[in-house]
C-alpha cells in the first residue's frame, strides 16, 4: 500500500483497506488503551501518562521524542519534507482524581473505566498511529507532531497547548484534535467562552434573623436567581451552563461556604464580554444586599475562532465522513482547536467511536467503530500531506 | 537456616529487574526455547478479555515473548470461550484433552491437561482473575527461567518487604498462607518458609519438570508443587518474583477453609515419602462447617477428597506426542 495519493477521491476509495489494517491492530490498540486508562492523570498531574506514551513512541522507533517545561509529551514521525509538519493532538489529561480506581475493564463489544472515551482513547489512537502508518507503508510528506498534551481541562484552561504554540519551532500546517468521542464529531470552529466559579463565605456570627433560614445556599440562590435573568440572545446563539453547585454537610448544620462553577459560550466575544460584566454586576449586588463574602474567579476565557464551512479541510473531511457511512455532527468546540485556529492553524477535532456515561466511573467506548474512526482520522491525515485541504493562494 | 537467606538473596527477584525485553528475547531465541502461557479458566468473561489483549498485543506482536496462549476452560457457561476466541487465543475444552482419561472438575486438572496440550518449553500459568493484569505477570515469571539455568519454577509473589519509617514492613502471603502454610512448613520443612506466596495462582515452570509431576486436580496443587519438586530438585529450583500489586475477588472465609483442608490433606499424603510419619487412611476426608439460620445452627459436611493426577511422563499418548 505504499504510494502517494492523487486526490482525496483515491484516499476514500482505499479507505476500507485503510479499515482493513486498522482492525488487524486490534490487540495493538487496545492494550494501549488498558493501560494509559490505567494511568491516572488528573489535570496538573500528567507526568505518568506522558511518561508512558513517549516509552510508547521510542518502542515504534520515533528517535525524537521529549517532554516540555509544561510536561507535553510530544514525538516527531519525520517526513520528507522538513518545512512541513502536521500537528496530532489529544489531551492527557482526565477530570478523575488519581484517588478513584482507573481499571479498564474489556468486554466482547466495548471497554470500560473512567477517562476512557474522555481522552484516554485519543492518546491510544496516538500511541498506535506509528505503527498503523507503518503497517499501511505510508511514506508522509509532511512531518508528524504527535502529542499528548498537559493541563487542558478545567483550570488547565489549555496551558499546555498554549505553551507548546507559544514555543515550537517546528513549521507547522495544519493540525487534528482528536477526542475519544462521538464519532462523526466534525468541529472547525470554536466558542468564545468564560468559564468560573463564584464563591461565598459567611461568617459564623451571621445575624441568621435577618436572613431567615440557611446560610450559603440561600446566597448562592440569590446569584442564581441573578444569573437566570440575564437576556442571552438567539443570534449570536449564546448559553450559560451551571455545572456545579457544592455547599453544606448535611441536615441541620448552617452552611457557611458554597461554590457554583459555571460557564458561559457565545458565538460572539462581545457577548461574552457583556455577560461578564453583568455577572460581576450580581456579584456586587448579592454583597450588598446580605453582606456575605461573595467572590468571582475567572478560571479560563477565550474568544472565538473558526474557519468557514468552505474551507477545503472542512470540506474533504466532511467528504471522507460521508464515505464512510457517518453523518457530520457539527459542534463548536471550547477546547484546544481554538488555540490551534487563534494561532492560524487550520485545524479540525474528530471523534474515533461512540461512547457512553462520559465522565461517569462507567464510561465506556464501542470497540468496533474504533476502527472507522481511526480509518477516518487517517484518511483526513493523508489529505493533509497531499495538500488537499489547504487554501489556493 | 544460611542456605535458607542465601536463596533469599540469590533466588527473589523483582519484575523491574525484567525490564528489558528485547534483550531477554534475544536470550529465549540463543537457547532455542518455546514458550507457552496458560489461562486455566471458569466463568472468566469478566477479565479474560483483557489479559489476552495485553498479553498478546506486548508479549506476542510487539515482543515475541510467548508462542502460544492458550485457555485451558473447564466449561464456562458465561462468554469466557467466546471472548478469549474473539481476542485471538486458542481455546480448548479441558473435557476435549485426552478424553480417555475422563474429566475431573478442579483447577488442576487445567493444568495438567495444558502440559499435553502446550507445546511450549516452558509453561507459565496466569490465572484468568487477575484485574490489574499487566504483561510482568507473565514476563516476570519467565524471566529467572531464560537467565537461571539451575532454576526450574518461579512463583509470583506481590507483597514485597519494604523498609519504611517503623523498621521492615511484615510481609506475607494471602490467610491460608499465614495460618496453615507458614505454620506447616516452620515445623516440618523451614527452608520453604523463604516462598512468600506459596499459594499464588501464577508460576512459570519448565516442561521436564511438569511431565515428572503429579497433579492434585482440587486445592492442593500448589502445595504438592512445591513439596514435589523440593523432594525431587531442592531449593534451589525454586524462584520467586515481586510483581507488586495483585488485584483479584476476595475469597470468602469459608470458601478458605475448604482450601485449607484440602491442602492439608495433600501435605499430609506427601509428608509420610518425606519423613513425617501420618498414616492418610485414619484422617478423615469430611470437613464441616457451620451456618446460622434464625436460631439454629446448621453443620454442612463437604467431603473433600484430593484426587490426583499422575505425572503426564507416565502416559503413553504423552511420550509419543513429544517423543520421551
Amino acid at each position: 500500500m505504499n504510494r502517494t495519493y492523487k486526490n482525496v477521491d483515491e484516499i476514500i476509495r482505499n479507505l476500507p483497506a485503510i479499515r482493513e489494517v486498522c482492525v488487524s491492530l486490534r490487540e495493538t490498540l487496545l492494550a494501549n488503551l488498558v493501560m494509559l486508562g490505567e494511568i491516572p492523570s488528573p489535570t496538573f498531574s500528567e507526568k505518568a501518562r506522558v511518561d508512558f506514551l513517549l516509552q510508547r513512541f521510542s518502542e515504534c522507533g520515533l528517535s525524537n521524542t521529549s517532554t516540555d517545561e509544561c510536561g507535553n509529551g510530544v514525538g516527531l514521525l519525520p517526513g520528507k519534507n522538513r518545512k512541513r509538519n502536521i500537528l496530532l493532538y489529544a489531551h492527557a489529561d482526565t477530570v478523575f482524581s488519581e484517588r478513584r480506581d482507573h481499571t479498564v475493564s474489556v468486554h466482547a463489544d466495548k471497554m470500560c473505566g473512567p477517562g476512557i472515551a474522555d481522552n484516554s482513547l485519543g492518546l491510544a489512537v496516538l500511541a498506535t498511529l506509528p505503527t498503523l502508518l507503518e503497517k499501511l507503508g505510508v511514506e508522509m510528506d509532511s512531518g508528524l507532531v504527535l502529542m499528548g498534551g498537559t493541563r487542558s481541562l478545567g483550570r488547565g484552561d489549555l496551558a499546555g497547548i498554549r505553551f507548546f504554540l507559544d514555543n515550537n519551532k517546528l513549521p507547522l500546517t495544519s493540525g487534528i484534535c482528536v477526542e475519544g468521542v462521538q464519532l462523526g464529531r466534525l468541529s472547525y470552529a470554536s466558542a468564545g467562552m468564560l468559564r468560573g466559579e463564584i464563591t461565598c463565605r459567611v461568617p459564623e456570627e451571621y445575624d441568621w434573623i435577618r436572613r431567615g433560614t440557611t446560610g450559603a445556599i440561600l446566597i448562592l440562590n440569590e446569584v442564581i436567581n441573578g444569573i437566570l435573568g440575564i437576556a442571552l440572545p438567539r443570534k449570536p446563539q449564546t448559553s450559560i451552563v451551571l455545572g456545579s453547585v457544592e455547599a453544606g454537610a448535611g441536615f441541620n448544620i448552617i452552611p457557611t461556604e458554597g461554590r457554583l462553577c459555571f460557564e458561559v459560550r457565545s458565538e460572539s466575544a462581545e457577548t461574552v464580554q457583556r455577560i461578564a460584566g453583568e455577572l460581576e454586576d450580581i456579584v456586587e449586588d448579592v454583597i450588598s444586599q446580605t453582606g456575605a463574602e461573595v467572590l468571582l474567579d475567572v478560571v479560563a476565557r477565550r474568544d472565538p475562532a473558526g474557519l468557514p464551512i468552505g474551507h477545503p479541510l472542512v470540506k474533504q473531511t466532511r467528504e471522507i465522513m460521508s464515505s464512510l457511512g457517518l453523518r457530520p455532527h457539527i459542534t463548536p468546540s471550547i477546547s484546544e482547536l481554538s488555540a490551534l485556529i487563534s494561532n492560524g492553524l487550520p485545524a479540525v477535532t474528530l471523534g474515533i467511536t461512540h461512547g457512553d456515561w462520559l465522565h461517569e466511573m462507567r464510561e465506556s467506548v464501542q470497540i468496533e467503530s474504533m476502527f472507522t474512526g481511526i480509518a477516518q482520522l487517517v484518511a483526513v491525515l493523508l489529505a493533509m500531506d497531499g495538500g488537499f485541504c489547504e487554501e489556493s493562494e | 537456616m544460611k542456605n535458607l537467606n542465601k536463596w533469599i538473596a540469590n533466588n527473589t527477584f523483582h519484575h523491574s529487574q525484567f525490564w528489558d525485553l528485547k534483550h531477554m528475547i534475544e536470550e529465549k531465541e540463543r537457547q532455542g526455547l518455546t514458550i507457552s502461557l496458560c489461562l486455566p479458566t471458569l466463568n472468566e468473561a469478566k477479565t479474560i478479555g483483557k489479559e489476552i489483549i495485553l498479553f498478546k498485543s506486548e508479549l506476542m506482536d510487539r515482543y515475541p515473548l510467548l508462542d502460544e496462549i492458550a485457555v485451558i476452560d473447564s466449561g464456562s457457561t458465561d462468554q469466557t470461550r467466546e471472548i478469549a476466541e474473539a481476542y485471538g487465543a486458542d481455546v480448548y475444552l479441558s473435557a476435549d484433552i485426552l478424553p480417555m482419561y475422563g474429566e475431573k472438575k478442579g483447577k488442576g486438572e487445567n493444568l495438567w491437561k495444558a502440559v499435553y496440550q502446550l507445546k511450549g518449553d516452558i509453561i507459565c500459568y496466569v490465572d484468568a482473575d487477575i484485574a490489574n493484569i499487566h504483561p510482568r505477570f507473565a514476563y516476570g515469571l519467565i524471566a529467572p527461567l531464560i537467565y537461571n539455568e539451575p532454576i526450574q519454577y518461579v512463583k509470583a509473589f506481590y507483597d514485597r518487604p519494604l523498609a519504611f519509617s517503623q523498621g521492615v514492613r511484615p510481609s506475607g502471603g494471602g490467610r491460608v498462607t499465614e495460618i496453615l502454610i507458614r505454620p506447616l512448613f516452620s515445623l516440618f520443612f523451614p527452608e520453604l518458609t523463604g516462598l512468600i506466596q506459596p499459594l499464588s495462582g501464577e508460576y512459570a515452570v519448565r516442561r521436564e519438570v511438569l511431565e515428572k509431576i503429579p497433579f492434585p486436580i482440587g486445592y492442593g496443587v500448589e502445595t504438592s508443587h512445591i513439596l514435589d519438586i523440593y523432594k525431587e530438585w531442592g531449593l534451589s529450583a525454586f524462584g520467586q518474583t515481586d510483581l507488586d500489586q495483585r488485584v483479584h475477588r476476595n475469597q470468602e472465609t469459608l470458601s478458605l477453609g475448604k482450601m485449607a483442608f484440602g491442602i492439608l490433606r495433600t501435605f499430609l499424603a506427601r509428608s509420610a515419602s518425606m519423613g513425617v510419619d501420618v498414616d492418610m487412611s485414619k484422617l478423615s476426608s469430611i470437613m464441616r462447617q457451620f451456618q446460622a439460620h434464625a436460631e439454629s445452627y446448621e453443620q454442612v459436611e463437604y467431603e473433600i477428597v484430593e484426587e490426583e493426577r499422575p505425572p503426564m511422563i507416565t502416559l503413553p499418548e504423552y511420550r509419543e506426542k513429544f517423543g520421551r
